[in-house]
């Protein structure tokens, strides 16, 4: 070969290693490898419209890009029509696969599901390349369940506790039942006392949440008490309240408490009246309230968040008897720490039935111990058990207490 | 009587003993009935609102009528509100003009005038009153925390260790302690770790279980027709 042509050869040799890379670049990407293995069922414990699929990652899902995603398609089974001619809807996506995944899982919920009709579904591998499907191999129904199963063990609680409590209700019409005495129900009327000698007003704050609460309807309960005794003292009251639901219901009770205790004439709808229902802006207008009426007694009964310490650490600085009552567990430190007396949780409860000293309702809060016993001897047992399975004794699967009480499926 | 006790007891009987029923039972109507009656609150809360505004302006105008102390400060009041419903209700307030977009999503919109008074008034506004707790809870620990007598000499001692445990310099502090085998537990992140779980777990759960008997009891008292005082009765 000449040198002039062998450099002509080296060239085209050069030429066409440097085009292959281009020309594979430019081929067409193979279709991604379709999921395996779907399968597809009832959803259980639900009001029906709902199945739950699932299938086994395509093969080609492993992180090289050529599946980005998969698609859930749905279509109404009819008999004799082939799948292909069926009307076929995307009902959701599913982004690929993580390592450690065996299978993937999507839940088809909607109200188009009618129950007890038969579906089929696909699920189509995405990629670049095109898609890969799979489809169901027998359609499937949705049903709706009469008893959440999962939740069994809440019914039992529910009709145990409830029982008790009932109970006791029935049985403390007939007999004296003691009601250990609480200091920071006991303290209400010294506090009011002291505010009415004082001459400064009352201050009641019944949280910040609305009426679907059951600490803002315990609030409330108390609120009626405390109007009571204002209007017996003739004593001034303030209810800044972050609801407009609470501001209604307030007024009629704090009204007819003013109506039991024979002054109707000391009731004005303003003084329960309405700032704002943000959190930081109800704090700071009742922190306002606080600094320019000096209120003598400050009462918080309901449910409160972060703006508790802010309101009680204020009425601290002012010099004020305070009284709260919460079940909020993360707010009881802050209440214990500024306030004089803290209602805490069940007592924030038992206070309506203390205060009104209503028979039936003290048969309750008997009741509620008695709930509060059983606890403490399913405690005792749970502990004993787990300790006889933590040094290898083995139990019978009747007494697996971790799936007894195993709530977690149950919401 | 009819409408003030018996109707709204009848109500709360009503609902209240179909709300339990629904968290046992999925199936239709009884599954989404209950899911409607928090619906319903939702949209009657939402209509309350209005009793709620008219309360406020109601009193913040009388209070500057009657040149009560301080009554400036209610001007402000009345005319940040005013402003606020202004940019919110309108969804054609953008700065610059010229834009057209659907009601509603002026409200996520940077450019509109709603966002800005959310985002560069209220939002620092709020953020404040927030900070202060930091301030609140250096003077309740102040109080919380003086060594007067037994029980809070070991809440001052179980806070110092959470306290220091929780903090990268604190740990350096019993870093020499072995990793493993009986001297790690005095590591200071183990034993904050370990009264957080165990000391402080169980005394949130015996609260929590007394909360819980609490909600069922009154709300059985409730349920039953029982417990009236919040209809005003006793």
């Amino acid at each position: 070969m000449k040198p002039g042509n062998a450099r002509l050869a080296a060239l085209a040799v050069l030429l066409c290693l440097g085009a292959a890379p281009a020309a594979a670049q430019d081929a067409p990407a193979a279709p991604p490898a379709p999921p395996i293995d779907l399968t597809a069922e009832d959803t259980p414990n639900d009001r029906g419209h709902a199945i739950a699929l699932s299938w086994v990652l395509s093969p080609d899902d492993d992180g090289s890009g050529r599946v980005t995603g998969y698609s859930v398609w749905r279509a109404e089974h009819r008999e004799g029509v082939a799948p292909a001619d069926l009307e076929w809807r995307r009902v959701g996506s599913h982004s690929p696969g993580h390592l450690g995944d065996d299978r993937l899982t999507h839940t088809d919920v909607s109200d188009n599901i009618v129950n007890g009709r038969p579906y089929l579904y696909r699920v189509r591998t995405e990629g670049p390349g095109g898609s890969g499907e799979i489809l169901l191999p027998a359609a499937i129904a949705a049903r709706a369940q009469w008893f959440n199963r999962a939740r069994w063990n809440m019914l039992l609680a529910v009709l145990v506790l409830s029982g008790g409590i009932m109970y006791w209700i029935q049985k403390a019409q007939t007999s004296d039942i003691y009601l250990r005495p609480v200091a920071g129900l006991k303290a209400f009327d010294e506090a009011i006392g002291r505010a009415t000698e004082m001459g400064n007003p009352v201050l009641f704050v019944p949280g910040i949440m609305d009426m679907d609460q059951i600490e803002t309807l315990a609030g409330v309960s108390i609120l009626g008490y405390v109007g009571k005794m204002t209007a017996r003292y003739e004593t001034p009251l303030e209810v800044p309240v972050s609801r407009s639901l609470v501001m209604a219901h307030a007024r009629e009770v704090v009204k007819e408490s003013y109506l039991q205790a024979g002054r109707p004439d000391l009731y004005n709808d303003d003084m329960i009246h309405y700032l704002t229902d943000d959190q930081f802006g109800y704090a700071a207008a009742v922190d306002g309230i606080m600094l320019r009426q000096k209120p003598a007694a400050c009462f918080y009964q309901g449910k409160f968040y972060a703006e508790s310490l802010i309101l009680a650490e204020t009425g601290n600085s002012i010099g004020a008897i305070q009284i709260a009552g919460t079940a909020s567990p993360a707010q009881l430190p802050f209440f214990i720490t500024a306030c004089d007396y803290t209602l805490i949780g069940e007592e924030f409860f038992a206070a309506s039935a203390y205060l009104s000293q209503d028979k039936r309702s003290i048969g309750s809060i008997r009741g509620q111990d008695v709930g509060k016993l059983i606890f403490m001897v399913a405690l005792i047992l749970g502990v004993f058990l787990v300790s006889l399975e933590a040094v290898g004794i083995q139990l019978p699967s009747w007494l697996d207490i971790t799936a007894l009480f195993d709530v977690s499926s149950g919401g | 009587m009819l409408l003030k006790r018996w109707i709204p007891l009848f109500i709360l009987v009503f609902v209240g003993i179909l709300t339990l029923i629904h968290w046992f039972v999925p199936h239709d109507p009884i599954g989404s009935l209950g899911r409607d009656f928090s619906q319903f609150f939702d949209i009657i809360a939402s209509f309350a609102i209005i009793l709620g505004a008219a309360n406020l302006l109601k009193l913040q105008s009388m209070k500057i009528s009657q040149r009560k102390k301080g009554w400036p400060f209610n001007l402000v009041t009345i005319i940040a509100f005013a402003l606020t419903a202004y940019v919110g209700l309108n969804w054609h307030s953008y700065f610059g003009g010229g834009h057209n977009y659907l009601a509603g999503t002026h409200v996520n919109n940077p450019d509109s005038h709603f966002f800005w008074v959310w985002w560069y008034v209220f939002t620092p506004l709020s953020a404040t009153m927030y900070a202060l707790l930091a301030f609140y809870v250096a003077s309740a620990s102040y109080r919380a925390f003086r060594a007067r007598n037994v029980e809070a000499t070991v809440l001052l001692v179980a806070g110092i260790i959470i306290m220091i445990g929780r903090v990268p310099l604190g740990q350096q502090f019993t870093a020499w302690l072995p990793d493993s085998g009986f001297w790690s537990i005095f590591r200071l992140e183990r034993l904050s770790d370990w009264i957080y779980s165990y000391p402080n777990g169980a005394g949130q759960r015996a609260i929590m279980i007394g909360i819980a008997l609490g909600v069922v009891s009154t709300s059985l008292r409730l349920i039953l027709g029982i417990e009236k005082s919040f209809l005003g009765e006793e």
